[in-house]
């Protein structure tokens, strides 16, 4: 059963924008990488949890909740940005991100704080344990969604194919992937180093309801997964299109950003820009 | 071991509803009587591995308690590095189930042996590793690891094994069973080579030596206790496994024995040498390939005891 409550969507812009400032000061900070990719699901990350979800962070633990599995573990401080934000852990624990014996590590630890479900960073396992949780939400008549972020350079992995292939030969529909189709991945672009184009096509092949939407208008996210058939045994595919750094005029689709940390200056432009200064 | 582990297995899912059996496309009419049991509890995952774990993994995530199991290699090399991070990182209650440990399809060649799994599941943190030595042991295993509530290795052979107990034994995950006394050398066989083990007990006998042999059956946790007193009280230690020497079983005890003060016994390590097969043959001459034999583990030990008169 999806989330329909009609959200505020200026409330939800300006939201990623605090999580966008908050991860540029957060890079600087800590000298923690990976702010490209970070800033390019931020949009992803607010449709999902400011909308589509049924989450309660005084629930973290209900049986019944809707699931997110940030399968691009490397971006990870996205979500521990949200999560807090969402009210799951107070945001002071943010201070600690990336410290030495801090919960909040460069990729999650297992259960290392409430909301947080899977612990990522390899590569290609969000989806197939997002779908063991979307069969056991068939197997226990539970009827909450599992929702999996994934970065486009993941798609490289077999296992997602593997995972694709089986979730609609078993008639599952409570699961919604989100590829956050940037563009870049560690060394280059992600559509010249491996055949990536025609994504959706690939999804669609593979017996998906799949979609292109534009991955940075959270309106179009959320009622391209709301306005999705049901009853079809089909699960739902977004080939999410944003753009590397998204935010930060000087970091936007510049791979650079994958690993560079922002100095001071860049800090204050990038606040200025975010609206945050 | 795999029609004991079908049956159990339907036992199980009768009892729990939290079973689930995933299949690696295989066992197709092994688990006929399974599905009529518990139909919506069985998935085939075809023939992708990896993906099967991270599904058992979200299962587990879930409040489900998956048996996953396919052919030895492809449920523990090919997908490890899903065990290592979905099921033994987050510490989950997912069984792995491999038929058709060792040389059991010796005839299928090197593809479809299984001579490293013991030794790559035992290093994970978090796994438990059994190697039942017959059909009433799987049915025990597979029971005590649902009952440990975290990640377990089942190593299975195959088929038409004999029966090792009369009934169900005494089963606790670490501890060894006592088999046959003895007192001169002690045999700790893990998984399938207990028949050969109770053999070369006999042969023992004949040759006037006296041998212990024991179901080693859970190689991860060690069973340290029993290791100590055979180690103290005879004079040869066999290990045997239908497994590579490198990091399997025996590896497992020496090294376990050199972080212990000097032992009255010798160690003799019985196991499949650091080679791929090349040529056809069934599972007992793959076994005589690799000194596998009964007549060779008697005269290593007669060896190992005509050194020990040397040295005294």
């Amino acid at each position: 059963m999806l989330n329909t409550q009609t959200p505020d969507y200026e409330h939800l812009e300006s939201l990623a924008r605090k999580i966008r400032a908050r991860l540029v000061v957060m890079s600087h900070k800590t000298g923690a990488a990976h702010l490209g990719g970070a800033l390019s699901c931020v949009d992803i990350i607010v449709a999902s949890y400011w909308a589509l979800m049924n989450v309660d962070p005084e629930k973290a633990f209900d049986p019944g909740r809707d699931r997110l599995i940030f399968s691009k573990g490397h971006a990870i401080a996205t979500l521990y940005v949200a999560l807090a934000m969402k009210g799951f852990y107070p945001e002071e624990l943010l201070e600690s991100y990336a410290q030495c014996g801090s919960r909040l590590a460069e990729h999650p630890a297992p259960y290392c704080v409430p909301g947080l479900e899977v612990a990522t960073g390899s590569l290609g396992h969000g989806l197939p344990v997002g779908l063991g949780m979307a069969m056991a939400g068939v197997i226990n008549h539970l009827p909450y969604n599992v929702f999996v972020v994934m970065s486009d350079g993941e798609c490289n992995e077999g296992s997602v194919w593997e995972a694709a292939m089986l979730a609609p030969a078993r008639n599952i529909e409570n699961l919604v992937v989100f590829v956050d189709y940037n563009r870049w991945q560690a060394t280059g672009r992600s559509e010249e180093i491996m055949a990536l184009p025609s994504l959706r096509q690939k999804w669609d092949a593979f017996g998906w309801n799949a979609y292109d939407v534009d991955g940075h208008d959270v309106r179009a996210l959320i009622e391209t997964v709301r306005q999705a058939p049901r009853g079809d045994g089909k699960p739902i595919a977004v080939v999410a299109h944003t753009v590397k750094g998204k935010g930060v005029s000087f970091m936007e689709d510049d791979n650079n950003w994958h690993y560079r940390i922002p100095n001071e200056e860049e800090v204050k432009k990038a606040l200025k820009e975010l609206g945050q200064l | 071991m795999r029609n004991a582990f079908a049956s159990e297995m339907t036992s199980l899912a009768s009892e729990d509803n939290r079973i689930v059996l995933l299949s690696g496309d295989i066992g197709n009419r092994l688990f006929d009587d399974y599905k009529s049991h518990a139909p919506d509890r069985f998935i085939n995952c075809g023939i992708a591995e990896a993906n099967m774990i991270g599904v058992a993994s979200g299962m587990a995530m879930c409040g489900l308690r998956p048996i996953a199991y396919t052919i030895t290699p492809f449920i523990t090399a090919r997908c490890y590095e899903q065990i290592k991070v979905d099921v033994c990182y987050h510490n989950l209650p997912v069984i792995i189930v491999g038929v058709g440990g060792g040389l059991s399809y010796a005839e299928l060649l090197s593809t479809h042996h299984s001579c490293d799994d013991i030794a790559l599941l035992r290093i994970l943190p978090n796994m438990t590793v059994i190697c039942p030595s017959d059909s009433h042991e799987v049915r025990a295993a597979l029971r005590a690891a649902v009952e440990h509530g975290g990640p377990v290795y089942i190593r299975l052979g195959k088929k038409n094994e004999p029966l090792i107990h009369e009934k169900q034994p005494e089963f606790t995950i670490g501890k060894g069973i006592v088999i046959r006394e003895g007192r001169n050398v002690c045999m700790l066989s893990t998984g399938n080579l207990m028949p050969l083990a109770l053999e070369t007990a006999a042969m023992f006998g004949d040759a006037g030596i006296s041998a212990r042999v024991v179901s080693f059956h859970t190689v991860k946790p060690l069973d340290e206790d029993l290791l100590t007193d055979a180690f103290n009280s005879f004079d040869v230690v066999i290990t045997l496994e239908e497994h590579g020497l490198l990091g399997g079983f025996g590896s497992s005890v020496s090294e376990w024995l050199v972080k212990r003060p000097a032992a009255r016994a010798d160690l003799l390590q019985i196991g499949v040498d650091d080679v791929f097969c090349y040529e056809a043959g069934k599972q007992e001459d793959a076994r005589r390939t690799f000194n596998i034999t009964k007549e060779s583990i008697v005269e290593r030990t007669r060896e190992l005891y005509r050194q020990r008169s040397q040295k005294v």
